[in-house]
């Protein structure tokens, strides 16, 4: 297990975060964090809603800009690495008039199919090669999207909860799928999610966000493949899950709440 | 099993004709039994006639042929502009800015207030005709337009940015597909409107074309071929309909919605 990671850790990127801050108008949504990232290494980004890790995210993908601070990747302006960075979104945004094969190919120049079915091969997709994207299930859709990913042999992979809108079984598997994928190609990987448990499943090192700053940097010394019945997993996982209960909610999401219970209530009194 | 279905897919072709062929069976009926003046309205058969008559004549096909160039060129050059402009005014919010509201209001225009002006100004010649259709056909064209490139999904253009796609490419593989099923529900409604236009055209100033035909009919009397004419009309109205629904089917085969209609 040991030997493939160190001669692929090499394709990883190391990412160096530093002093970053986001203000949305009045609102600061990142304060002046700092956040290092080693070559090949999984991170899981975890925290309330609204906490502000998406955004951090958004800024490493380079989707959004920092209002202060900056991001390097190999010592080098993170900006200008853009192409060995990919991203995998909640939804799989996949174009849906495009094949599933044209779709892993997109944007790739000259001869790409047999590439293309190679990145389907890895996924366990490629008899679904010529459907379209609205012929396959969830967790099928989000399989595609990370077989668009791996066709650039990115070295940095970012995953925005993923796997938030699958059921418990297919989020299973895909754990599996992206532990598989990870070890074999040595990226990097930046993981925002909301479950904990998937947060310990997979990453090297668990990272709360709490009012824009980390608020928790812990380590995940378990053996791979790991599994979760294990009392250490078990203990690992509440620790932080009562870490991130015991944050204060952020403040965009009490209204947003209290609107559902209100709705909820009235329906219910009918 | 498979005869059902047969059968169950024969119903389903025979069924939307069973309205119009009782109206017909009615309306012959009708006119045999004296009931309808024929002088006022002929009976089918009477119709039929008429059509064998002007077919065997050739002047039939002549019309027909003139009609449908004309509608299809007007179409070609007020689809095109509407399609260019809205074009513009959908991927850039300078030419929103500098075009829209221009394009909107004349869009308030009933394209019919024209006519005396069209005349006045081109006189009672082919370019008349084309102007006419192309002024009504280049607004449904261009609102769908605008409207189908502003509402792609803009998860997907965020995706393609990432994923290094720009310009062309962009426009090529995410922006046009996106609008493209609107598009064509303005390509349809277009469609339908150009020949509206062209028979109020044609009835007033030509020399040819269906419009003329009836016209012409009406000063003779002859309520057979005035209702050929409309006739005419409707079946190429329902042509234009099924070529841009085809299209539909065709280009938009990735959709659900259109998968099987």
């Amino acid at each position: 297990m040991n030997a493939p990671l160190a001669t692929t850790a090499t394709r990883g990127v190391a990412l160096d975060v530093r002093a970053v801050s986001k203000q949305f108008g009045e609102r600061t949504v990142l304060d002046q964090l700092d956040l290092r990232l080693d070559r090949g290494e999984f991170v899981a980004l975890v925290g309330r809603s609204g906490c502000g890790k998406s955004t951090l995210l958004r800024l490493i993908a380079g989707l959004e800009t920092a209002s202060s601070g900056d991001i390097t990747a190999d010592g080098k302006p993170h900006a200008q690495a853009q192409a060995q960075t990919r991203m995998m979104f909640q939804d799989a945004r996949l174009l849906p008039w495009k094949t599933v094969l044209q779709n892993v190919g997109l944007g790739l120049p000259g001869d790409w199919k047999a590439a293309a079915l190679n990145a389907l091969a890895e996924v366990g997709l490629e008899e679904h090669a010529q459907k379209w994207p609205a012929q396959l299930s969830g967790g099928q859709r989000q399989r595609v999207a990370l077989a668009r990913a791996l066709i650039h042999t990115p070295r940095l992979l970012l995953l925005d909860e993923p796997l938030g809108a699958l059921d418990a079984l297919t989020r299973i598997e895909m754990h599996q799928l992206i532990e598989r994928v990870w070890q074999k190609h040595g990226f990097t990987v930046l993981l925002v999610t909301h479950d904990v448990q998937e947060a310990v499943a997979l990453a090297d090192r668990v990272i709360l966000i709490e009012k824009g700053q980390i608020g928790l940097d812990q380590a995940v010394v378990l053996p791979r493949p790991r599994t979760r019945a294990s009392h250490e997993f078990g203990a690992l996982e509440e620790h932080i899950l009562n870490r991130v209960l015991a944050t204060p909610q952020s403040p965009i999401s009490p209204s947003g709440l209290d609107a559902v219970v209100h709705f909820g209530a009235l329906r219910w009194a009918q | 099993m498979a005869s059902r279905s047969a059968s169950q897919r024969f119903a389903r072709q025979i069924t939307p004709w069973l309205v119009p062929a009782l109206i017909v069976i009615a309306w012959q009926v009708a006119s045999s039994l004296g009931r309808i003046d024929t002088r006022i309205m002929p009976s089918p058969f009477a119709v039929l006639k008429a059509g064998e008559t002007l077919a065997l004549s050739g002047e039939l096909w002549t019309h027909l042929r003139i009609s449908f160039v004309r509608a299809m060129l007007g179409f070609a050059i007020g689809g095109g502009i509407g399609l260019a402009l809205g074009l513009i005014t959908g991927l850039s919010r300078r030419g929103e800015l500098a075009l829209d509201s221009t394009v909107q209001m004349i869009r308030t225009i009933p394209p019919l207030a024209l006519i005396p002006l069209v005349i006045l100004w081109f006189g009672i010649d082919e370019s008349a005709k084309l102007f006419l259709v192309a002024f009504g056909t280049l607004f449904p064209v261009y609102i769908n337009t605008y409207h189908g490139i502003r509402s792609v999904d803009p998860g997907l253009v965020e995706m393609a940015r990432s994923y290094g796609q720009r310009g062309w490419p962009l426009f090529r593989d995410v922006i046009l597909p996106g609008a493209l099923p609107s598009i064509l529900v303005g390509v349809r409604f277009a469609l339908g409107f150009a020949w509206i236009l062209l028979i109020v055209a044609e009835t007033i100033s030509a020399s040819s074309g269906i419009g003329y035909l009836a016209t012409n009919a009406r000063e003779f009397l002859q309520t057979d071929v005035v209702v050929l004419s409309i006739l005419l009309y409707a079946l190429l109205g329902k042509a234009s309909d099924v070529v841009a629904r085809l299209l539909e089917r065709r280009w938009l085969r990735w959709n659900p919605a259109y998968q099987n209609v």
